[in-house]
């Protein structure tokens, strides 16, 4: 039983990690009709705001201490960040410490203007060419991405550690009325999962109450028919391309905590996020949220001993397992709208 | 002649010409000058050049005709490997029947996979084939580490069977592959002043079996089954309102081109008897994709050309390192060589995935067809003749 | 596009015509005359170096070859000399290897079998190297090594640690100077004991592939020797990232011990993921919890940060040996001085081993009297050395593999800065981790006979 609800905990957490970039995905792909092979590299970039803004955090100035010597016999070199200078050694590491969170309002800005920059100055002009050319230019950039980023902060992963605050673990069992110990679940992870549900939840309140939304919605239903109606959508689409970087990138600076991120992140959680986008059906924000959290919950169970050892392996394959019995089952995934990418 | 129009029998024969005298197109520099680096005339290489080149035309003619994309090719490719290592193993080391066994299992893994992937048509398509490709990667990778020998890789060994070879030499080492006695890995050499050619049996086979594989596209493309391919890119709702099932068409050529991919694979193992897992990963189901769509997706040689352009950017530019650079630019002046260094340093060497990932967007952005429409333009130049209508009339038709 | 061709073909071919008219043409079968493959003939030998220049591995690629290339400018007669001064042989003197100047090329194994493979053979085919070294993981050290043992040049192994390199997979013309799985946990068992008692209960987790096998294999045999109880060993996806839902069912399990077979980012994240579930301060079995990462090194450290404080793990080489432990580890400080000098930061055991390497190759060479391989390969079988930072080593002919001393090592608690991640626990002696050449978790395969190629 507790082993049940600690999987089911870890399938919540995992699936709002695929949630969150599915959903930046789908708003790309399955609405703007872009196969946006970038889209890792936007969550890996988010990760490296948290990176960034904690590396910019601890920038120091450097003294020598006589007393003490280096691994080569010279004087030792004492770096000091500006902040401990500035606020004090207390307050100075404090703030280093909560770099994580405050990456989330530095990395907003940030994404926002990587996304207006990717779409004004590249994808725009791909909307109307074929799918193998958005492939190629998009896959492309991901690779510079990935490399530019790998050109600065190397291959290696970067410890981003949260906050101590929040680094502990919170006894579940304890509330449900079980022993101690029983199920305890990382401060983090609760927070990673509530924290997805807000930007869900926020995207969604954006789309479905504002008048922007309305548009946005009606445009991806008939983009020219908007267009006649005087109403300029491309300016819209510029916006909902920035909104789908900035989710993928909160996704990524919130992640950076849970595994310390590397320049090739993005590559890794690629496929994934495409196989969850078209397993929710295309076209169909809920349907990309509900399919994250189903491939999460399920990878999460098929990893627990007692399957593997009824089913070698299957914790290798479980998503692809699922993927197709969806895809034939129901040939537009879970809610996928009739018509949308299926030439 | 040879059933193909004038102009498809030119472009056979100039296929043919380039790939038998590959030898020297390939190292035009003399192997002691300083531009020696950019030669790609050694064996490994242009037999990868050819052997991609097949992987690349067998994807194709699926993709490029009837517009399906799969994105798991490279799960043929490694079956096709694996099948050849094990001919190796218990049968023997000609490559001859390596090769058949590689490409019929290819067949029979590609028909399967694509019976059912074709029930869906569009992106549901490419992610259902993905998903077979990655978990035949995964399951080679780990459970099925017995077969596969998992991350090592598949490898002959001394004490394998082989049933009508040997075991192992006389002087105690592990057999090559030949194709009847001759081994796949002599080559020779030939030095004609400061220039030096290597002539691979291995190269020639194939390159043999590359200008056969072309020469079946030509015939596929021009063929009946060929338009009727072409027909399912176009508007495949039509086609059922004729009353045409289409859907024998597509596995008909999906399986093809699943054929080639083991034909392909066969060969790598021929020339170099490893078969890894990594072979069927998606990266590598990727890198077909972009080889195709790079040269220009629909034509003829354009997947070939893509295929040579991204191997030579993994195998030469990789290899170029700051020492070299330095030789180089060793006769300007100190601080111009080392600014000079330092602003080309972060392209190559462990930097050659960014000019690859620069040159994809550029390609893409500049030739809008692929490295076909830049060749196409540079023939326009040439020709000094606009000739508007007829070009157009090219473009439009991208399957040609 | 046809025309273009035709143009470009002719005038190449052009070109081509030319350059065979101006000279006679020799034709000659590749290096017929001198018995083995890439035979130097001119004033330079051609070393090969292929390590991981992409990928989640590049890091390390890029110190191994910053190691290469310390190596080579000493052996040519630059810099300080390094280990060149400690060796206990003192055949090499800075006028390269046999008089020839040494050169190398580079080329990028991406952690791939196959591309790595495609690397050596450009090396071996193109460039016209006559040794093969480097490498970051053993799929592509035992792949590359085939190919070696085919091509008929030698290969110094790098960074490998499966036991298969120099078991199963074993070749006539690989040889690893590296550790391996089973004298990890030989080295490790004694002081696991010593630190958590001889009573305790694993639970291991595993990266599903050979190398995490054989070093499950080898731990759980050691640890079991000592009276561990081995509860569960679960077997990870290689593509995973997030190890939650392995490592939450552990607490639950009975087990007071995790061991992580792990390397890489796999390892840099479930260590993570295991830290974040409370492991390292949980009580199990009245008990503090402990968890052991069998093979560690400074990246994984530097990837890891702060969790890896208190864990204990094992290391072919730490470049404060020689400070902590004296004499016996001697060269260690003279490579931890040139390498310092020139790049600026200590470096790590993969760059020790790969310069190790070279120099032990180009010191065969030398007392061999030759390139031949075959030659090379008879120098370094059962070859007895010291000052190379290991202290005394052996190469043993039976299996080419190095006996020497293994360090046991543990994350410190405060770090001064991000190079001084581990500190030395113990050093294991050589003869506690040797073991016999047929012993069951080796066998299966034969070195075969030596290729010279050709």
């Amino acid at each position: 039983m507790d082993a049940i609800i600690l999987q089911t905990l870890n399938g919540l957490d995992k699936g709002s990690a695929y949630a969150l970039i599915a959903l930046g995905l789908t708003l790309i792909f399955g609405t703007l009709g872009v196969v946006n092979f970038a889209h890792g590299a936007l969550f890996m970039i988010g990760a490296f705001c948290a990176v960034t803004l904690q590396r910019l955090l601890s920038a120091s100035y450097t003294t020598l201490d006589e007393t003490r010597t280096d691994f080569l016999g010279n004087p030792a070199k004492i770096e000091t960040p500006y902040v401990e200078a500035w606020f004090g050694p207390d307050v100075g590491a404090g703030i280093i410490e909560w770099s994580v969170p405050l990456a989330i309002l530095f990395s907003i800005p940030v994404m926002m203007l990587i996304g207006f920059a990717m779409e004004r100055g590249l994808i725009k002009h791909f909307y109307k060419r074929p799918h193998a050319d958005q492939i190629l230019v998009t896959f492309g950039l991901a690779i510079v991405l990935q490399e530019i980023i790998k050109y600065f902060y190397g291959a290696n992963p970067i410890p981003t550690p949260a906050p101590d605050a929040l680094t502990g673990s919170f006894d579940f069992g304890a509330l449900l009325g079980m022993d101690p110990n029983v199920i305890i679940y990382p401060y983090w992870r609760l927070v990673y999962f509530a924290f997805a549900a807000l930007v869900i939840g926020a995207v969604f309140a954006f789309l479905q109450f504002t008048t922007f939304g309305m548009v946005v919605r009606a445009g991806m239903a008939d983009r020219e028919t908007v267009g006649l109606l005087g109403i300029n959508i491309d300016k819209r689409f510029t916006i909902m391309f920035g909104l789908a970087a900035c989710v993928a990138g909160l996704a990524g600076v919130m992640y950076a905590p849970i595994n310390s991120p590397n320049y090739h992140m993005g590559m890794d959680f690629l496929v994934l996020s495409f196989v969850v986008v078209v397993v929710g059906g295309m076209g169909s924000l809920p349907g990309a949220v509900l399919a994250g959290f189903l491939l999460g919950i399920l990878e999460s169970f098929a990893s627990m001993t007692q399957v593997i050892n009824l089913i070698p392996g299957i914790n290798q394959i479980i998503i692809y397992v699922v993927a197709i019995i969806v895809l034939l089952t129901r040939p537009r995934g879970l809610m996928g709208r009739k018509g949308v990418m299926e030439e | 002649m040879l059933g193909l129009g004038r102009k498809d029998f030119g472009l056979l024969v100039i296929v043919a010409l380039l790939t038998l005298l590959a030898p020297f197109i390939l190292n035009p520099f003399p192997s002691d000058s300083s531009l020696a680096q950019f030669n790609a005339g050694y064996p490994d290489l242009m037999q990868r050049f050819v052997i991609f080149g097949i992987f690349a035309i067998g994807f194709n003619i699926l993709f490029g005709l009837t517009g399906y994309l799969s994105f798991g090719h490279a799960a043929f490719l490694g079956v096709g490997s694996y099948a050849a290592v094990w001919m190796f193993k218990l049968l023997t080391m000609n490559v001859i029947p390596a090769i058949i066994l590689s490409v019929l299992i290819a067949g029979v893994f590609s028909l399967l996979i694509g019976y059912i992937s074709l029930r869906r048509s569009g992106i549901y398509f490419s992610i259902l084939t993905l998903a077979f490709a990655q978990m035949s990667f995964a399951l080679a990778y780990s459970v099925l580490t017995p077969i596969t020998n998992g991350e090592t890789g598949l490898q002959i060994a001394l004490d394998d069977p082989r049933i009508l070879g040997v075991s192992q030499t006389a002087d105690g080492s592990i057999p090559v592959t030949h194709l009847f006695g001759l081994e796949m890995r002599a080559t020779e050499v030939v030095n004609m002043g400061p220039w030096q050619f290597q002539f691979s049996a291995g190269y020639y086979l194939c390159a043999l079996l590359m200008l056969i594989a072309f020469y079946l596209a030509i015939r596929i493309f021009r063929s009946p089954f060929g338009m009727m391919l072409r027909a399912v890119k176009s508007n495949q709702q039509r086609l059922y309102y004729t009353g045409l099932n289409a859907r024998p068409y597509t596995l008909a050529a999906f399986v093809i081109s699943g054929m080639y991919a083991g034909l392909a694979g066969g060969l790598l193992a021929a020339m170099d008897p490893l078969a890894g897992a990594e072979r069927m990963q998606w990266t590598a189901s990727g890198e077909v994709v972009l080889m195709t769509i790079l040269g220009g997706a629909g034509t003829l040689i354009g997947p070939v050309l893509g295929a040579g352009f991204i191997k030579y950017f993994e195998n030469i530019f990789s290899k170029i390192n700051d020492n070299v650079l330095h030789g180089w630019f060793a006769f300007l002046p100190d601080g111009i060589e080392d600014a000079l260094v330092a602003v080309v340093h972060p392209f190559i060497g462990k930097g050659w995935h960014l000019t690859l990932g620069l040159l994809f967007v550029a390609v893409v952005i500049f030739l809008p067809g692929g490295l076909v429409e830049g060749g196409q333009r540079i023939a326009r130049l040439f020709r000094r003749k606009p000739a508007p209508d007829t070009e157009r009339a090219h473009q439009h038709t991208p399957a040609e | 596009m046809t025309k273009t061709n035709v143009t470009r073909r002719g005038v190449l071919r052009t070109g081509a015509v030319a350059g065979a008219g101006l000279a006679l043409p020799t034709y000659l079968r590749a290096a017929q005359h001198e018995g083995f493959t890439n035979a130097p003939t001119g004033d330079t030998v051609t070393l090969g170096f292929n390590v991981p220049q992409t990928g989640p591995y590049a890091d390390e690629g890029a110190d191994e070859l910053r190691a290469f290339e310390l190596a080579v400018e000493h052996l040519n007669g630059g810099g300080d000399g390094g280990m060149l001064q400690t060796f206990s042989e003192k055949n090499l003197d800075g006028t390269g290897i046999l008089g020839k100047k040494v050169e190398y090329v580079t080329g990028d194994t991406q952690t791939k079998s196959d591309a790595a493979r495609a690397s050596a053979r450009s090396m071996i085919e193109k460039d016209g190297a006559v040794m093969i070294s480097g490498g970051s993981s053993s799929g592509v050290a035992v792949a590359v090594q085939g190919l070696c043992q085919e091509a008929g040049v030698i290969f110094m192994a790098g960074l490998t640690h499966s036991n298969d390199t120099t078991g199963k997979d074993k070749k006539a013309n690989g040889f690893r100077h590296f550790f391996n799985a089973y004298m990890s946990a030989a080295a490790l068992a004694p002081v696991l004991e010593s630190l958590y008692g001889a009573d305790r209960k694993a639970y291991h987790l595993t990266a599903d592939y050979t190398w995490g096998w054989t070093q499950q294999e080898s731990i759980q045999a050691a640890t079991e020797a000592l009276g561990w109880e081995t509860v569960e060993n679960v077997l990870t996806p290689l593509a995973a990232t997030d190890f939650s839902s392995y490592i939450a069912p552990v607490l639950q399990s009975g087990a007071d011990v995790l061991v992580l077979n792990h390397y890489g980012g796999n390892m840099v994240n479930s260590l993570t993921n295991a830290v974040q579930f409370g492991l390292r301060e949980a009580q199990a079995n009245g008990k503090d919890f402990q968890i052991v990462v069998p093979l560690y090194s400074e990246l994984m450290a530097r990837g890891a940060g702060e969790n890896i404080a208190g864990i204990p793990g094992s290391q072919n080489w730490d470049w404060k040996l020689e400070n902590q432990l004296g004499e016996r580890y001697t060269g260690t400080n003279a490579f931890v001085q040139s390498f310092g000098e020139k790049y600026g930061f200590p470096p790590s055991q993969a760059a020790h081993t790969c310069y190790a390497q070279t120099l032990l190759y180009a010191d065969a060479v030398t007392r061999a009297g030759s390139f031949n391989p075959c030659a090379v390969a008879e120098a370094l079988q059962d070859f007895e050395f010291d000052g190379l930072g290991n202290g005394p080593t052996t190469y043993r002919g039976a299996d080419h593999q190095c006996f020497k001393d293994v360090v046991v090592v543990r994350g410190k608690e405060n770090p001064e800065n991000e190079f001084d991640l581990v500190e030395i626990v113990e050093v294991t002696p050589a003869d506690a981790v040797t073991y016999e050449p047929d012993h069951p978790m080796f066998s299966g395969g034969s070195l075969g006979s030596c290729n010279p190629g050709a």
